[in-house]
């Protein structure tokens, strides 16, 4: 099957006053047409900075790509020139950003926000954008279209303007739509409105969708498949079912583990202990091995590779080579696991 | 995906981790406190640092400066009025134009006449005068150019005195009076900085401080001050006081607190509501506790860079007032009125305009250095 | 909004109210009277001149008289000049000043808005750094210092321009740089700063995500959003024309109300002094008024929610 988008060994590094900031340090990962694939970590891991990347609009001149390949639909994205990467920025590949608040022009109309993607991607005059705008606003769900067309961001609000920003997004028939952390900074029922509306359209347009979360909960709801980041890599990707039923990477146990559930009050919630590594030096070996407690002496100087754990489940730990003791998930996150194989039997 | 390289593997070490210390909890680097930071920040800024530098050159030298030869602020002698900088040893250097000769160039109608024209000008002591023909003419008017060169302190047998900065219009010594001025200027931009500093915190402290009515007051007092321009005041009020550094400080200070308050004010507000400062009252300090301990620390930068700018714009100030003719008078100096003075005799006497006017720009930018270097050194974007 | 103009319109009346009873009262204060020029008046004379000028009224009769005055334009009459109504010696020497202020106001800003933008789009180039120093130097060296190199070096010395006086455009070249380079100097770091923060702003990535190229970027999403906030140095910049107009047309004796001010203070012609002076205010308090309707006008943030602020 052909990949729409191929991530190859992308390693990127921010030169800084301090010194070299390695925010992605070989990133490896694929999309499949109309697939969505979450991407979770915490703060820091390098999602936004992964995901600028692919849409190439990392800062200048700190952010240097400093190898790998970006393949879209077979071409490299990263050989591309700023012209080229222009024509297909908003048309092939669009982004929505984490803060709807500022992610609008504050003296711009709404409208013409709209506009401006689909009268440069898509040849249109003003009137037929005009046309297209309002009812992409009336798509995304905000009532009253061809009235808000003539607003401006400030008299939305923040749920309203992130659905204005899907829009912009939506404007030219993207074929790969990246979200970066879309709902972070809206209200809980909001949030769930926002998921619903991207669920509802990537089903309409079936683009593929890069979703990116701090939010595990919010993945099994979205996603087909999941990446795991931690300071700049993948440490573990698989199906949902694969990351849910039967992680093998220990962060991303601690990330099930902190999950609260819905009848997880009794009982502790396993934490990672401590703070994500200094990206400036970046341990030796595996970077989570400080913060692990099941690290193995191998880890303090060797990184582990990426094993196999079936066809579609890849995970970064040497827990998992054969000459390894074999460790179990902590119990809570077992009994995590369990209790969401219950809710999907339920379903 | 990655290939597993089997044979490289030490399998021995493929066993639980022993753990020497809680390496998870380590913090990387000794932690540095926000102060210390910013003074490291801003001694990495070069050109702030040589301003520090060279305002405190400027402060020693407007004390000892004036001391540093043997004439007075005020002693006139009409005999040796406009002399030009001479200056031992530097006088070997022409181009300097430490020398102390005058020079310019002269026109008439041929070579004679332009002479003759430049021996008018300086005194008719011809032979003290050098003639150097640059335009022959043709006769027409004032078609011949020279450029004469006269050697003043020759002419006036004083070749053994030094005005290194040349004299004014009454034969007083430019340097004595040069730092004099400057610093009459540095005391008025100190003292209004230091006027506008106390009252701006003190009022902006209060109001920031209680809130609710008292701050009601204060800032719509506040805001029907800053409605009538700064110029207005300052001007009305050197015309009511007698000229002189008093009136300049007091018509300063009158004008230079608001800013400040307002600064001040807005600071306080942010800070009042914050954790640590609400913690410190619910543990049930006093209130001069409070703001001794917790506020004024944290104010302190943003009121130390807000006066840095103002010392600026007070001496700015004062020239202005001293080159309108409401500032200082003479015979007293200060950068303005010697400015003042400068530019009655730009044509013939240009050295009397030069030096205080390098001075005065010197100290400006200086200062303003200074003080982007503070403000960037107290940015914690600018640090992490 | 038209509610929120009114209460402006207010609080301004307010204020000159106050700038000028003040003005009144220390114009009392101060010594001379359209006599102290004419001393050698006889005793009758001089009570016929002071009956003339209502100056043997009681002070609250003056008052009233002199606000009367104000609110009609009257300034009073100088006490040099043969007793020229101060209103007339004004409005005689407006037209230098003006063209003065607004060319070096317009062409300081225009300039220092292109630099400010070059230095914020090539952050930290060559041209970042000139501009910067340009900016610095600008700022902080007096303008009379300025004044002083352009005369002697250019005029003086080249004699490319005139020295000094009011003629045609020529005369008034050297003064506008002298004058502008303080606006362009505020323009191009203020500029530089805001376009800065406002390219490194989230809506600006949002742009660029849309695939616009980078001339639309910065000029149709950046520069508007980065130019608004300069309105608000325009009050800064207003004074410094006036404070500028009146040490640049003395320096180069440019027959305009600065130059006129500096005159009255040495001839001690106060009601001159205090008539330019309330002209100043005026001048501030209408720059300053229309300053802040201007940026009700065009940040559709503050148009909308307008009085409430
Ligand atoms: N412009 C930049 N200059 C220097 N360092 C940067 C820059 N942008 C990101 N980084 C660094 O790169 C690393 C990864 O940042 P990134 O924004 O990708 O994290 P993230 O996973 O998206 O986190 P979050 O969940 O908080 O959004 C961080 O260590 C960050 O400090
Ligand atoms: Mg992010």
């Amino acid at each position: 099957m052909s990949k729409l988008l191929e991530v190859k060994d992308l390693k990127v590094s921010f030169n800084t006053y301090n010194g070299e900031v390695q925010a992605v340090r070989g990133v490896n990962f694929d999309l499949n047409k109309g697939e969505t694939l979450a991407i979770v970590g915490e703060s820091g891991s390098g999602k936004s900075v992964t995901s600028t990347t692919l849409m190439g609009l990392l800062p200048k001149p700190q952010g240097i790509i400093k190898s790998g390949q970006i393949l879209f639909e077979g071409e490299d994205l990263v050989k591309k020139s700023v012209k080229e990467m222009q024509k297909i920025r908003g048309n092939d590949i669009a982004m929505v950003f984490q803060d709807p608040m500022s992610s609008l022009n504050p003296t711009m109309k709404v409208g013409n926000q709209i506009m401006e993607g689909l009268i440069k991607h898509q040849n249109m005059n003003r009137a037929d954008a005009k046309k297209k705008a309002t009812e992409l606003l009336e798509l995304v769900g905000i009532p009253q279209p061809d009235v808000r067309m003539n607003q401006y961001p400030h008299q939305f609000s923040g749920g309203m303007r992130q659905r204005v920003v899907i829009a912009i997004a939506l404007a030219c028939n993207p074929k790969l739509l990246i979200a970066d952390e879309p709902t972070t900074a809206l209200d809980v029922t909001i949030q769930a409105q926002i998921l619903e509306l991207m669920k509802k359209i990537q089903k309409e347009t079936n683009s593929a969708l890069i979703f990116i979360t701090h939010d595990l909960g919010v993945v099994a709801n979205v996603a087909d498949r999941v990446a795991v980041m931690y300071a700049g890599k993948v440490v573990e990707v698989g199906t949902v079912d694969d990351i849910f039923y039967n992680p093998k990477h220990p962060y991303t146990w601690g990330l099930l583990g902190s999950m609260p559930t819905l009848d997880s009050a009794e009982e502790e919630l396993y934490a990672i202990p401590g703070s994500p590594p200094d990206m400036l030096n970046p341990p030796k070996g595996d970077a989570f091995a400080p913060r692990n407690k099941f690290a193995l002496e191998i880890d303090t100087v060797m990184e582990p590779p990426m094993f196999k754990v079936s066809d579609t489940h890849y995970a970064a730990t040497w827990l998992l080579h054969e000459d390894a003791p074999k460790i179990e998930p902590p119990e809570s996150v077992k009994r995590r696991m369990q209790g969401f194989s219950k809710m999907e039997g339920e379903q | 995906m990655a290939t597993n390289d089997q044979n490289k593997i030490p399998k021995e070490l493929l066993v639980p981790l022993v753990r020497k210390e809680d390496t998870s909890e380590k913090i990387s680097g000794p932690s540095r406190t926000f102060m210390q930071d910013a003074r490291r920040a801003f001694f990495k800024n070069k050109l702030a640092v040589i301003s520090v530098f060279l305002v405190v050159i400027i402060i020693l030298m407007s004390i000892f400066g004036p001391q540093m030869n043997e004439y007075g602020t005020d002693d006139q002698d009409l005999t040796r009025a406009k002399m030009p900088p001479h200056v031992p040893v530097l006088e070997k250097i022409s181009w300097l134009g430490l020398d102390g000769t005058l020079s310019g160039k002269y026109r008439g109608n041929d070579v004679e006449a332009a002479t003759a024209n430049a021996i008018a000008r300086y005194d008719n002591k011809e032979e003290f005068i050098d003639i150097k023909v640059v335009d022959e003419g043709d006769g027409s008017r004032n078609s011949a150019v020279v450029d004469a060169t006269y050697h003043i302190y020759d002419a006036k047998d004083m070749s053994d005195q030094y005005f290194w900065l040349g004299t004014d219009t009454l034969g007083r010594d430019q340097w004595t009076r040069l730092w004099e001025g400057t610093r009459v200027s540095l005391i008025i931009a100190f003292v209004a900085a230091v006027i506008g500093l106390v009252v701006g915190v003190a009022y902006g402290g209060i109001a920031g401080f209680y809130g609710g009515k008292v701050d009601n007051v204060m800032m719509r007092i506040i805001e029907i001050l800053v409605g009538i321009p700064n110029l207005v005041v300052v001007l009305l009020m050197m015309l009511v006081l007698q000229p002189g550094i008093t009136s300049i400080v007091v018509a300063l200070s009158i004008t230079g607190w608001t800013g400040m308050a307002r600064i001040v004010r807005g600071e306080v507000l942010k800070l009042k509501n914050q954790e640590f400062v609400l913690a410190a009252r619910t543990l049930g300090q006093s209130n001069g506790k409070v703001i001794m301990k917790h506020l004024l620390p944290n104010i302190s930068g943003i009121i130390i860079i807000n006066t840095m700018f103002t010392i600026p714009d007070a001496i700015f100030f004062e020239a202005f007032l001293s080159f309108i003719g409401l500032g200082i008078v003479p015979p007293d100096a200060s950068l303005g009125s010697l400015i003042n003075a400068g530019f009655d005799n730009l044509r013939l006497y240009p050295y009397l305009l030069v030096y205080p006017a390098v001075l005065i720009s010197l100290i400006m930018i200086a200062f303003n250095l200074i003080g982007d270097g503070l403000r960037d050194a107290f940015d914690p974007k600018m640090h992490k | 909004m038209f509610r929120y103009i009114l209460q402006r319109l207010f609080y301004m009346l307010i204020t000159l109210f106050i700038i000028a009873t003040v003005t009144f009262f220390m114009m009392k204060m101060l010594p001379g009277s359209p006599l102290s020029a004419e001393d050698k008046l006889s005793e009758e004379q001089k009570a016929i001149v002071l009956e003339k000028y209502g100056l043997n009224d009681p002070v609250p009769v003056q008052y009233l008289r002199y606000m009367g005055g104000l609110v009609k334009g009257d300034l009073g009459v100088s006490f040099a000049f043969d007793n020229t109504p101060v209103t007339k010696i004004l409005m005689d020497r407006m037209g230098p000043s003006l063209q003065l202020g607004f060319q070096s106001l317009l062409i300081g800003s225009f300039i220092g808005i292109i630099l400010g933008l070059i230095a914020a789009v090539f952050r930290n180039g060559a041209i970042d750094y000139t501009s910067t120093i340009i900016a610095v130097l600008g700022s902080s060296i007096p303008n009379f210092v300025f004044a002083g190199i352009l005369q002697y070096v250019f005029a003086v010395r080249l004699e490319w321009f005139p020295v000094a006086l009011w003629g045609g455009f020529e005369y008034s070249i050297l003064p506008t740089i002298a004058l502008m380079i303080f606006p362009m100097a505020t323009a191009a770091r203020f500029i530089r700063t805001e376009m800065v923060d406002v390219l490194n702003s989230n809506f600006i990535l949002t742009a660029r995500a849309k695939g616009i190229s980078e001339v639309g970027v910065v000029f149709k999403h950046g520069l508007r959003n980065g130019l608004i906030p300069l309105i608000t140095v325009i009050g800064p910049m207003a004074v410094s024309m006036m404070t500028g107009s009146m040490v640049i047309e003395q320096i180069f004796a440019i027959p305009g109300i600065g130059e006129q001010f500096v005159t009255s203070v040495t001839l001690n012609d106060y009601p001159t002094i205090m008539g330019t002076t309330l002209l100043f205010a005026f001048l501030f308090v209408v720059i300053i008024l229309i300053i802040d309707l201007l940026y009700g006008l065009i940040d559709p943030r503050i148009r909308v929610s307008g009085g409430n602020s």
